[in-house]
């Protein structure tokens, strides 16, 4: 009996024990829903949504475009990175657009979308978009959700802290991510890092009326890892914030060789100052290489143009203009609060957040408050600039945004969170879960001087257990969270288009009363274009036959087409005619090795076709326009190049007239 | 005739001579794919709104292109507004109440003809559709209605009076008001 009482004494305690421990087991965060969660992001069919949502694509080269709060997807913008549906860099017109000074570079990986800014606010006019890869900044036009212009960076490597820009749009700026030597004194040791490898901060200018492009100048500095970049705002106007890792210019293993300061830096630039100094001729012009191409809205093409030199300044050669800031540890944003007094920067192996006054910076350069030298650019004494810390925050700050009550949302990606804090107090107040692993995160209008206080919304690496499986590859996501009360909650999940490494969001009726319609035909250009059904025609120069084709509802002219002879390269320049909303025209043709065209009523695109074997080749109309959509159709018959087949052509209204 | 009936009739021939600066008549169209809807508005010498989309529409069922220059009403109308118009003066300052009826009866005539002219418009272009359209629905014609809304294949039809249409009639009436009034009312 002794024995089965203990027994029994002792399987209950091991019970008692056991359960404990069970209980012990923290719980995990859980996301605060909104009860009316659904209601809040249900955009009924037929309305709008309030916002538009520019994503970056990421390795996709793209730009998505999404109306918030749906998160339903309006469009995906083709710019560095050739788009068969549409033809983007597939046309002749636009192939142009993705000429570099390596050639033609059909692919590149967009980072940042940068909304263009009027008195420090958003102004619905363009979005510029940094290609990381082959140093690249694109901008968009926002009348037609159109890639209009891309600029290469010279000097540079990995275009990553860009394209963000200053109050009135003055400048958008580049630096790199790699630090390499400058162009034409680029091939040497890579064990010369520390001597010969340099950072590129790179100052483009943007005409106010047209938003033209162009390399305004360059500061030449120390070879680091220049990762992120925010603009001043009011009384720091004159500067830009950039993030730098990799102080410890460390050229192989990064992961650990690049972790070892506890401190790197966040770099100040006067570039007021540095304005002045360029216009005073203090610059230096050297010999550089890079293209800039344009898409011109009236002849419906792109045309490259190569510089041939950039002005450059060295950083320290000039003092004034450059200085460090340490900050604890590889930080990645460095964002500049609604008032421009705050730089609130993220160092992504930290634990706090460390928020500078730009008050206290303006005083510690008067002072000269420094704490040593780094290639002959001070650094300033971290206690000297800082505000503050926030403490206790979380693992891996990453990137803040500011809303118009005076927090801070801050996204944390080691710990996978969003931490709201008050940014005069520097107290956490509220933090979310975020599924999973969240890069960048987004307020509309988090970045400028009017934030809008509605949304948050996390852009994430990770999905894992959120949506239906697709195999291995799983999708990116946006996370929609209401952040109109004290709490932030989620009311939405929903997929994006390749990595939203960054998103900006605006609201919709900024965009919508400027969006086109459609292009006149009376002002298209195209040296190319048939602009009535009169003016479509075949024409033969030696081997070379340009088709002027017109498209219209419901055929295209001409629909026939004899005489091509294997060795031709065929032109087909096809013009949509329509001058109605929404009725593009697609071209596609059998065999063709290229993609198809997407014309846009008014518009002039040319595919260029290469026949590989003799025979009839059909013609169609892709994009369903009409109710005799079917029978928007014709023919090409290609003969053997020796044979004797006149060039002839027909279709339309003459086709009929000779019934 | 009393000063003010002179005064009256002034006024609504001034009212009459804005005809000139607003479209006299308009026809609407609506459909799933055109929730905007389309207009084409006449004025007394041209045609003006979507009249190339309606074209691009209208060869679908083979109906013939509208072109401005085939009316020769464009013409005419101005000038006969403007007749009307002179003529409706000449009668108020002369104080003429028979020739008040006149313009009265001129109106009517210059109207019916007018209305009669629109039918046959109207007729033409809804009946006499090419064979080789492409759409042909057996019995079908697309006479859009004189005034009001009719249904047309996936088209609602919408015709109705613009702006200087009711300026007309308004004065119309005001002045066949005041004949009325003149003859039957006024205390000798």
């Amino acid at each position: 009996m002794k024995k089965i009482r203990l027994i029994l004494v002792g399987m209950t305690l091991i019970a008692l024990i056991g359960g404990s421990f069970t209980s012990c087991k923290p719980k995990k965060v859980g996301s605060l829903m909104a009860g009316d969660a659904a209601q809040k992001v249900y955009v009924a069919p037929g309305k709008f949504d309030d916002f538009y949502f520019f994503t970056s694509g990421g390795f996709s080269g793209q730009l998505g475009v999404y109306g918030l709060p749906s998160g339903r997807l309006l469009k995906n913008i083709p710019v560095f990175s050739q788009d068969p549906t549409t033809g983007w860099g597939y046309t002749e017109e636009s192939k142009p657009m993705l000429n570099t000074s390596h050639g033609f570079v059909p692919w590149d990986d967009s980072h940042h979308p940068e909304l263009s800014k009027t008195n420090g606010e958003d102004d619905g006019r363009w979005i510029f978009i940094n290609g990381n890869n082959t140093p690249r900044i694109a901008r968009i036009d926002l009348t037609t959700f159109r890639t209009v212009d891309i600029i290469e960076i010279p000097n540079a490597g990995g275009n990553h802290a860009s394209p963000f820009c200053t109050e009135n749009t003055e400048y958008v700026v580049g630096n790199s991510r790699f630090s390499v030597p400058l162009d034409g004194k680029d091939d040497v040791s890579i064990t010369t890092f520390k001597e010969n490898f340099k950072g590129a901060a790179t100052f483009i200018k943007v005409d106010p009326q047209s938003g033209e492009m162009s390399v305004a100048f360059q500061i030449v500095v120390p070879g680091f890892n220049y990762d992120l970049a925010r603009a001043g705002k009011g009384v720091s106007h004159d500067w830009m914030f950039f993030t730098s890792y990799n102080s410890e210019q460390a050229h192989n293993l990064l992961e650990v060789n690049a972790s070892q300061n506890d401190k790197d830096f966040v770099m100040a630039i006067n570039w007021k100052k540095a304005e002045e100094l360029i216009a005073q001729g203090k610059g230096k012009k050297i010999p550089a290489r890079y293209l800039h191409n344009m898409y011109d809205e009236t002849t419906h093409s792109a045309t490259s143009k190569e510089e041939k030199e950039v002005t450059i300044i060295t950083a320290e050669e000039m003092p004034g203009v450059v200085y460090y800031v340490p900050c604890p540890k590889s930080p990645h944003g460095c964002d500049v609060s609604p008032d421009g007094k705050y730089i609130v920067a993220s160092g992504k192996l930290a634990a706090t957040i460390p928020v500078f006054s730009f008050e206290k910076l303006q005083k510690a350069i008067e002072n000269k408050a420094f704490e040593g030298e780094v290639s002959g650019i001070p650094v300033l004494k971290y206690e000297e600039v800082l505000a503050g810390e926030v403490q206790q925050t979380g693992l891996g700050p990453l990137h803040t945004e500011f809303d118009d009550k005076g927090f801070a949302y801050t996204s944390f990606f080691v710990s996978s969170e969003i931490v709201k804090w008050d940014l005069e107090k520097r107290v956490v107040v509220d933090r979310a879960p975020t599924y999973y692993s969240i890069g960048h995160l987004c307020v509309p209008g988090g970045d400028s001087r009017k934030p809008s206080g509605k949304y948050v919304i996390a852009l994430n690496k990770i999905t894992k257990d959120r949506y239906l499986p697709t195999g291995p590859e799983l999708t990116q996501s946006a996370q929609l969270f209401d952040i109109s009360g004290e709490k932030m909650t989620l009311l939405l999940d929903f997929p994006t288009i390749g990595e939203p490494h960054y998103a900006q969001a605006i609201a919709a009726e900024k965009i919508v009363k400027n969006s086109k319609k459609f292009f006149k035909i009376e002002e298209n250009t195209n040296p190319f274009a048939a602009k009535s059904e009169a003016e479509a025609k075949v024409v033969r120069k030696g081997n070379r036959v340009d088709v002027y084709m017109i498209a219209i509802r419901s055929h295209l002219n001409p629909d026939n087409i004899e005489g091509i002879k294997m060795g031709d390269e065929v032109y087909f320049h096809v013009t949509n005619l329509e001058q109605d909303w929404d009725v593009p025209h697609g071209f596609a043709v059998k065999g063709a090795n290229n993609s198809e065209l997407l014309i846009m009523p008014g518009e002039t695109a040319t595919l260029k076709w290469t026949p590989t074997r003799t025979g009839m080749f059909p013609f169609y109309c892709t994009d369903f326009c009409s109710a005799l959509h079917q029978e928007m159709q014709g023919y090409a018959r290609v003969s053997p190049a020796s044979a004797n087949v006149p060039l002839t052509f027909s279709g339309g209204a003459t086709a009929a007239e000779s019934k | 005739m009393k000063t003010s009936s002179r005064n009256i009739i002034l006024i609504c021939t001034f009212f009459m001579i804005g005809a000139f600066f607003f479209p006299f008549w308009k026809i609407i169209l609506e459909a799933p794919q055109y929730p905007e809807g389309l207009e084409m508005k006449i004025w007394l010498y041209k045609i003006t709104g979507d009249v190339e989309k309606i074209n691009g529409l209208n060869h679908y069922i083979g109906m013939k292109l509208i072109h401005e220059d085939e009316f020769p009403e464009f013409k005419i109308m101005p000038w006969a507004l403007g007749l009307l118009i002179a003529f409706g003066m000449f009668g108020a300052i002369m104080r003429k109440r028979t020739l008040i009826w006149s313009w009265v009866a001129a109106l009517a005539v210059a109207g019916g003809v007018a209305f009669y002219d629109f039918y046959q418009w109207l007729y033409d272009y809804g009946h006499n559709l090419d064979p080789h359209a492409a759409i042909k629905v057996p019995g079908m014609s697309y006479q859009p209605p004189m005034l009001g809304y009719k249904q047309l294949l996936n088209f609602l039809a919408g015709s109705f009076p613009d702006i200087g249409g009711y300026l007309v009639i308004a004065a119309a009436l005001g002045i066949v008001s005041v004949a009325v009034y003149e003859q039957f009312f006024r205390k000798k």
